[in-house]
């Protein structure tokens, strides 16, 4: 534990790149397999199940440390994360313990959460008798569910392929679907010849970037394929050793979720990988979004809700068929395959995704114009002579969305951020004008520089109205240009909108409030 | 009831009974400093009373011409009838107390102050008052220093590291007080020290008053062979990010600051380590203190007024949170680019800590949160 707490200290003290991979190198160089195994695991964003609540350790710190719970409080707003709140509250140790990662995660950390309220009390001051301050906070972030670290998987792969000296796209297939950390897995993760893959393991997924110039310099325009950029949830469709596995790019299996999927794929052909996007999708129609959204926050899905929203997965990649790995064929050659395995089975639920014919760049862009009118997003232009890349390959796959819609709003709530922006108000609720009041319409957390955070967050802390919990309300004053990609009607917000992705275009220093949008600039934009 | 030997006005804190101000933001006839930061001293007024190894680093701070009485630290004046003495603060040097007594009433003014260990001014005494006015910069039970001499240890680690790759050590701390603390801590042995100008000035004054400093030349004058790969550099935040700071090819940053506890203050700092090292109390000193001073009243000044007042409270003290204007430990908030200072004016371009001044009201007890 300590070691892993040292790296985890080292991860978040540089900003550098390299030597964050070279602090991981060392530690997974060092370390026994198993607390590597684990360390990788945690490293790559993968969490126990959470063991025990925010508001019980603040209970429980409170206690240990002898600080009433609102003072608790205020040092949780001065420091803006609550484990690292707890860690800085609590008393010395009293000894000190050599315990291995893998033996505190088995003997201490995965029993935690099977356990009655007493007895995770006793434990996590058994803890807090051994640990210092830097394992303290690595063992809360464990325990509440909330462990992350500034490293992208990718930085993670790449120390992973430094030490076993092979290809990152290894490893990153390797580091797909669904593992258990042990010294065994963490020998095959870096061994130069991989045993035979588990049946479930997806491939990683090929990203996207967003198209910032214009798509003529791309070239000449019959060396792209045009499709349509649905908004919906990417999965990898899995079919091998008989079953079928359905991936989010989450790397969660979510097959269970759509069984209308399960049904319908289970026909594929054995050994094969689709990539697509699933999309609610009724009686040959295109639904909102916010209709998926609805159908995954139900736990049970009802009859009722499976055939209001009905799902489809749209294929638009084939990266496996015969059991046969085709990554590295060109798209040209994979498209034809993936209408060969899908043309037997295309129905309501299994469809491929079309391709967008136009001759010109210029035809293409009318195209894209009708865009909101046909649900989606915009289009995807893909190099027709392009391999399957692993992660997000710049070059091959462009996003070229629409414009976003555009409504000015006044800066109301805030609330502070959490790591790398903890302590700093950052998590914005911005308003727009009805009948002379500003009603709150969305959230915001990105599109401003540090500098200008910084400058909001001295106003916010000026101007604070009222504190609601960690929100605080502040004087109608700031005008900020946010940005979004779709809205539909939600009885679920005051404003009687939801908005999808977003963010901050820019500070409009040069508007007051009164300047400000009305609500009429949101539904007119409904009929858009 | 009689009127409180200090309140509480729009120039800073007065003494009605003695006519005179203690650390005002305004220029006023006399001023009592309890030390020469920016936030507590300022220019133009007519008088000024300090302690005296303090005399010459607040003249550096409000001007040569300036009229300032220095007070040997314990020695005690009478003035329209209010007992003045000056009691060490530990916070830099000719840091001091202000103690004042009047009709057998004794009240203390504590400025800044720090009971941890440092060589380069008098430790903190305790002095018994009945009501004590006491800052809280740090002011709540997350901040606890580790002893300083493992701070300084961590620091020289961090500099035979940054020799090893090559790379200078760049470290950034206030100009006035904890850059001299820091030097004297520093093993010279280890390889050179060189520091910016406006270290620089203030060490001038510290070695005039005796306090003993390794070599330090700043920068400018450092010949252009100099090995800086193998130095450490101390230099005020204000010279990250300028020209002056591009001699040095990619330095290794490190900061020097109470507000490093806190791992969110040190990543918006964009440094690559920080060094927990205040001049100020931390929370169990800031007990310690308050109690060995007797007092039954506390006026909790800038910093964590409010929860510290609270917690008196709940202790049994009368305590009140007290709404003056002084910045305490400046490193709250982003260090903003600024060229070279041309003075020693020191916590200077850096903005006042978090404004938790200006907002006393108390939260609403609602939970409810915001839509």
């Amino acid at each position: 534990m300590r070691s892993f707490a040292a790296l985890y200290a080292a991860l978040d003290e540089t900003t550098r790149t390299s030597e964050k991979v070279a602090a991981m190198r060392a530690y997974l160089a060092a370390a026994p397999p198993e607390d590597a195994a684990w360390a990788v695991y945690f490293l790559i964003g993968r969490k126990p199940r959470q063991a025990v609540g925010a508001r019980k350790l603040r209970t429980w710190v409170s206690e240990a440390a002898g600080v009433s719970e609102w003072l608790f409080e205020e040092c949780h707003e001065a420091v803006g994360d609550i484990a690292e709140t707890a860690a800085l509250l609590l008393p010395p140790p009293s000894r000190t313990t050599e315990q291995p990662l893998h033996r505190w995660v088995h003997d201490r950390l995965l029993p935690l959460a099977g356990k009655d309220e007493a007895a995770q009390r006793a434990d996590l001051r058994a803890a807090w008798d051994e640990l210092d301050r830097n394992e303290r906070l690595v063992f809360h972030k464990l325990i509440t569910g909330a462990f992350r670290v500034g490293v992208s998987q990718r930085l993670v792969i790449a120390a992973l392929a430094e030490l076993g000296e092979l290809a990152p796209a290894t490893v990153a297939h390797r580091l797909m679907g669904d593992w258990q950390p042990s010294a065994a897995q963490f020998r095959g993760l870096v061994a130069a010849e991989s045993d035979q893959p588990s049946a479930s393991r997806p491939y990683p997924f090929l990203l996207a970037h967003a198209l910032e110039g214009e798509p003529a310099e791309l070239g000449p325009r019959d060396a792209w394929q045009a499709e349509w950029k649905y908004d919906g949830i990417r999965a990898q469709v899995v079919r091998r050793g008989g079953q079928l596995f359905v991936w989010s790019r989450g790397e969660e299996l979510i097959g269970e979720r759509f069984p209308e999927l399960a049904a319908a794929a289970g026909r594929l052909a054995e050994g094969t990988v689709l990539d697509g996007e699933l999309l609610p999708w009724k009686d040959g129609e295109l639904l909102p979004f916010a209709e998926l959204q609805r159908r995954i926050g139900r736990k049970n899905l009802s009859r009722t809700i499976l055939a209001e929203v009905p799902v489809t997965f749209l294929a638009f990649d084939a990266l496996e068929a015969g059991g046969r790995d085709l990554r590295e064929r060109p798209l040209a050659e994979r498209r034809p395959i993936l209408e060969q395995l899908l043309a037997p089975l295309a129905g309501e639920v299994l469809r491929v995704s079309p391709v967008v014919t136009a001759a010109t760049w210029q035809e293409l862009a009318a195209l894209r114009q009708d865009s909101r009118a046909r649900g989606v997003e915009g289009l995807m232009l893909k190099r027709r002579a392009a391999p399957y890349g692993v992660g997000r390959v710049r070059g091959d796959w462009w996003k070229w969305k629409l414009d976003p819609l555009v409504v000015d709003a006044v800066l109301v709530y805030a609330q502070s951020g959490s790591g790398r922006r903890a302590s700093l108000f950052t998590d914005y609720t911005f308003a727009v004008w009805q009948d002379g009041a500003l009603v709150p319409f969305c959230k915001a957390y990105s599109g401003l520089t540090d500098a200008e955070l910084t400058e909001v967050d001295r106003f916010v802390r000026a101007h604070t109205l009222e504190r609601f919990g960690p929100v605080r309300s502040v004087t109608p004053e700031l005008v900020f240009e946010i940005g979004f990609e779709g809205i539909a009607r939600s009885r679920r917000h005051k404003s009687g909108v939801a908005v999808r992705f977003p963010r901050i275009l820019r500070w409009r220093r040069d508007k007051q409030p009164v300047d400000a949008d009305h609500i009429d600039a949101l539904e007119a934009l409904l009929g858009a | 009831m009689r009127d409180p030997l200090v309140e509480l006005t729009e120039r800073g804190l007065y003494c009605r009974a003695g006519d005179f101000y203690i650390d005002p933001w305004q220029p006023v006839d006399r001023a009592v400093v309890t030390h020469a930061h920016s936030d507590h001293a300022i220019g133009e007024c007519a008088h000024y009373l300090t302690a005296a190894p303090g005399r010459d680093l607040l003249a550096m701070r409000v001007g040569d011409g300036a009229a300032i009485q220095p007070l040997a630290y314990g020695e005690a004046i009478v003035h329209h009838g209010v007992g003045v003495s000056l009691h060490p603060a530990g916070h830099i040097l000719g840091s001091a107390q202000v103690r004042l007594e009047h009709h057998g009433e004794v009240w203390v003014v504590s400025g800044d102050y720090k009971l941890s260990p440092d060589p380069t001014c008098a430790a903190f005494e305790a002095v018994r008052c009945h009501c004590f006015i006491s800052e809280s910069t740090f002011g709540l039970p997350i901040f606890r220093w580790a002893p300083p001499a493992a701070t300084m240890h961590d620091v020289a680690a961090w500099w035979r590291a940054n020799q090893q790759s090559g790379r200078t050590s760049l470290l950034l701390c206030y100009a006035l007080g904890k850059a001299q603390r820091l030097l004297a801590g520093l093993d010279p042995e280890i390889g050179p020290i060189y520091v910016h100008g406006a270290v620089e000035r203030c060490n001038a004054v510290y070695r005039a008053g005796g306090v003993r400093l390794p070599a330090a030349p700043p920068v400018l004058e450092a010949a252009r062979s100099a090995e800086f790969e193998r130095a450490l550099i101390l230099a005020p935040p204000s010279a990250q990010g300028t020209p002056w700071t591009r001699r040095f090819k990619r330095p290794v940053r490190g900061f020097a600051s109470g507000w490093m506890q806190i791992r969110g203050t040190r990543r918006r700092k964009v440094v690559d380590r920080g060094f927990v090292l205040s001049d100020h109390a931390d929370w169990p000193e800031l007990l310690a203190a308050i109690a060995g001073t007797g007092a039954e009243r506390v006026l909790v000044t800038h910093g964590y007024a409010q929860a510290l007042a609270r917690h008196l409270c709940e202790r049994g003290l009368d305590a009140q949170p007290l709404a003056t204007r002084f910045v305490g430990e400046a490193g709250g908030e982003e260090v903003l680019p600024a060229p070279e200072p041309t003075d020693a004016s020191d916590p200077p371009e850096d903005e006042p800590a978090e404004d938790e001044l200006s907002d006393m009201s108390e939260p609403p007890a609602s939970e409810e949160t915001a839509p």
